[in-house]
């Protein structure tokens, strides 16, 4: 039997950009651990770059700027010492019930969903996507409380709602994923955390042996780029651009593919740890992030108009190259942080 | 990107429901959050993507109503679904969902099944078998 009495949990709903982002923050605030999102994300390593040509999602390539889903929450909670649990279910009833006796115990649980049945969201941003993560944290008159990071305000489901966006089919199925936390740490080393979340993020950033990810991922990039309309025509070159600009400017980048979140990040960093080098680094990290955006307007402006295209294709490619070297440099210099200066 | 650069370009596709959230700089230099309605380039690029998908359904579309398909392959590419997706969710072995897109296999499945289908499809049965009012589901 299902509790039938409301049951609310007082759980402060603060927007962010991306949902793994504001779910950590939102669920670490709840335990007293107040850390900005981009805190969240620095800390996290979530700003990274891959291209994927061989891999299609919906007929393109994937070209992502950030880790897998759930990586920047794992990384967060490990670096700062928070005990997670976590669980799926083979039976939706039980998922249900789980929720529910987490709710009765005053536990606020995330859940990862697919947001193609998600009532809340507009019509042209449900895509069988299965990586969203919201906060259910409480019940009132059969509706479950939904605190969904990417929304102003927290947003309700009902109880087949959100059923159904838990068990939503396809790649990587959420299976009734939840999680929660289970104790947190006495105390925890906030600088140690921001060091060690940049320097993953230099590492991944200049030094996977494989040229699809990171800077050699953006070159990449910019290579095959200038190969498209020869290779594809104008129509389908046309459509990989469209894909390379809303993997770009998706909801929850904060803009040009998590750059400025980053820019934000490193700028915070520099106050907590008083490097006021890494204040530079940020300026720079704005100017790469302008760059992108200078991209996708090129990028717009070529599918928009595919009359003489060959050549702004190579332009295109160009700009990429220019933010390759940027963020080469700013992570060059981010690889050798250290406490002990 | 500045404070006072952050795109406003609404375009309708948000429905008001949704806002981007975007970090940008402020006079002094500090990173702060501001909302977006919009980026026109963004917008290009997702009515792009779902003028895509509108090719495709309406495709579809002319092959029902032409009897070389049946009204599950209509649905199946109005919600942006594959022959395995759509298999995962009606709970049923590929090979039978691939016959069910039949308009000759369709015309006699169970109600049960049928039922799978309009359910998933979150419509009623009745409206599944419809054909001639199918064109209103565009």
């Amino acid at each position: 039997m299902r509790p039938e009495r409301d049951t609310i949990i007082q759980f402060t709903h603060r927007p962010s950009a991306h949902c793994e982002n504001g779910v950590t923050s939102n669920l670490l605030n709840f335990y007293l651990i107040d850390l900005s999102e981009p805190l969240v994300f620095g800390i996290g390593s979530g700003i990274f770059f891959s291209y994927m040509p061989f891999i299609k999602l919906n007929y393109l390539p994937v070209i992502s700027f950030r880790p897998l889903p759930g990586w920047i929450f794992k990384r967060v909670n490990n670096r700062l010492g928070m005990k997670i649990k976590r669980k799926k279910f083979a039976s939706p009833k039980k998922a249900m019930d789980a929720l529910d006796a987490n709710l009765e115990r005053g536990i606020p649980t995330g859940c990862l969903v697919g947001v193609y049945h998600l009532t809340y969201f507009p019509r042209s941003y449900r895509f069988h996507f299965n990586a969203h993560n919201i906060i259910v944290f409480g019940r009132e008159n059969d509706k479950y409380l939904v605190s969904d990071p990417v929304m102003e305000k927290p947003e309700r489901l009902s109880y087949e709602d959100l059923k159904r966006v838990r068990y939503a089919k396809g790649t990587y199925p959420p299976i009734g994923r939840m999680y929660w936390v289970e104790s947190k740490p006495e105390h925890f080393d906030l600088k140690k955390a921001i060091v060690k979340g940049i320097r993953k993020t230099s590492q991944d950033m200049l030094h996977i042996p494989v040229p699809l990810f990171g800077i050699k991922g953006i070159r990449y990039l910019s290579r095959r780029m200038r190969k498209w309309p020869h290779k594809f025509g104008p129509e389908k070159a046309s459509l990989y651009l469209g894909q390379a600009i809303r993997m770009l400017e998706e909801i929850g980048t904060g803009g040009a593919g998590f750059r400025f979140i980053y820019a934000a990040f490193l700028q915070e960093a520099a106050g907590i740890l008083e490097m006021d080098w890494l204040n530079e680094l940020s300026d720079e990290m704005t100017a790469a992030g302008d760059r992108w955006r200078q991209f996708a307007i090129m990028a717009g402006r070529i599918f928009k108009n595919r009359a003489n295209n060959e050549e702004t294709y190579e332009t295109a490619a160009n700009i990429l190259m220019d933010i390759a070297e940027r963020e080469e440099r700013i992570f060059r210099r981010l690889k050798k942080i250290s406490l002990s200066e | 990107m500045k404070k006072n650069e952050v795109p406003q370009d609404d375009d309708g596709l948000m429905e008001g429901k949704l806002k981007d959230l975007c970090y940008a700089v402020d006079e002094n230099g500090k990173y702060v959050q501001v909302y977006s309605t919009g980026w026109e380039p963004k917008n290009a690029a997702m009515k792009q993507a779902w003028e895509e998908i509108d090719k495709k359904v309406r495709k579809t579309l002319r092959k029902v109503q032409e009897g070389r398909l049946s009204p599950v392959a209509f649905y199946m590419e109005k919600n942006i679904m594959n022959i395995t997706l759509l298999a995962q969710y009606v709970d049923l072995p590929k090979r039978k969902v691939r016959k069910h897109l039949k308009p000759d296999v369709f015309s006699r499945l169970k109600p049960s099944i049928l039922e799978r289908y309009a359910s998933t499809f979150d419509i009623s049965v009745e409206e599944l078998c419809n054909i001639k009012k199918m064109d209103k589901q565009l």
